[in-house]
């Protein structure tokens, strides 16, 4: 398994596409604390899996006034079409090209496969990591740990 | 991973209350691996008859399960009127048609009002009861659907009849 940046860290800046059109970097979103969630792939064959669980409670993180972000190395049109299709409505990012160079900075790629570990980071206001844990890539890691990290967060 | 809410007399508890073993599933009536899952945990409770109470909490994905809420909200409606498992089982045995037409056969078949069911239903009377349900879940780290809680752990291996059963019987032999 990789060794993922840990909590302290300033969190590497980067800016992917959202959409095809559309490009996000982190430090747009200072201010307010970022859940930055790596997977690794669109299309995963199970009821709730880790973005669909997300996409359920959307509330829940903006209660802390968090935005989240789901990040993998697949393409923008593929994001797009699973997106609409899980009526997902919060952002994913295309580590597309250089393929993973975001996960990379962060510790989460996974070379001898080509994709992201299951990573997930709390970054705080500042930019700056506050939480950060990596899943077997086999298990959905849910998100009470990131409920609990957002809970902490100064205020 | 525990279940942070204890099993308390807000739950729906089906058998023994004074059971050594309690099962708790986080569960969505539009789930087809939770409706997988429905005749399983009735063989499991057939076969652990006073060992085990069963408890069933909601865990509505309604972003993916258009009528998983209102299935929800249907059977806290029957619960408030003493049906809760009856209206439970119902809806997993009918599960291909969930929807306002078989909640109001349902509630006639169990002498519910249908009209009642169906302003509490539109009025969302019973959605913050599921969304409590669902929010204690997360924080459980339930993490789709089903997911199973034996004595207050996580159980993260299948929920296939054995593999229940194996783990009931070491939670059973452990306490």
């Amino acid at each position: 398994m990789s060794t993922i940046l840990p909590p302290g860290t300033p969190a590497p800046d980067f800016n992917l596409h959202v959409t095809p059109d559309q490009k996000l970097s982190l430090h747009e979103l200072r201010g307010r604390p970022v859940v930055l969630a790596f997977y690794p792939a669109d299309w995963s064959p199970v009821c709730g899996d880790q973005m669909a669980l997300y996409n359920e409670i959307l509330s829940e993180f903006h209660k802390f006034g968090a935005e989240i972000l789901g990040i993998s190395v697949d393409g923008v049109w593929c994001h797009e079409a699973f997106a609409k299709d899980r009526h997902l409505h919060f952002p994913l990012l295309a580590d597309f090209e250089p393929k993973g160079s975001v996960a990379r900075t962060y510790g989460a790629y996974r070379a001898e496969d080509g994709v992201c570990e299951r990573a997930l980071f709390v970054i705080d206001k500042n930019g700056v990591i506050a939480w950060s844990y990596l899943s077997p890539v086999a298990v959905n890691p849910g998100a009470d740990g990131i409920l609990d990290a957002l809970e902490q967060l100064p205020k | 991973m525990s279940l942070r809410i204890p099993v308390s007399d807000q739950d729906h508890i089906q058998g023994n209350p004074d059971a050594p073993c309690t099962l708790v599933e986080y569960g969505d009536y539009e789930c087809p691996h939770c409706g997988h899952a429905y005749p399983i945990v009735k063989r499991i409770q057939k076969h652990f008859g006073k060992k085990l109470r069963f408890v069933f909490r909601n865990f509505p994905l309604a972003e993916m399960h258009p009528h998983a809420e209102s299935a929800a909200e249907t059977a806290e409606y029957a619960g408030a009127h003493g049906k809760f498992w009856e209206m439970h089982d119902a809806l997993f045995e009918n599960q291909e048609s969930l929807g306002g037409s078989l909640y109001l056969q349902l509630a006639r078949q169990l002498a519910l009002s249908p009209q009642e069911l169906r302003a509490a239903v539109e009025s969302r009377d019973f959605l913050a009861r599921v969304k409590s349900d669902f929010t204690g879940g997360v924080r459980s780290g339930v993490n789709g659907t089903p997911t199973f809680f034996i004595n207050g752990k996580r159980h993260d291996a299948s929920f296939e009849y054995e593999d229940l059963l194996q783990a009931i019987n070491a939670a059973l032999a452990h306490d």
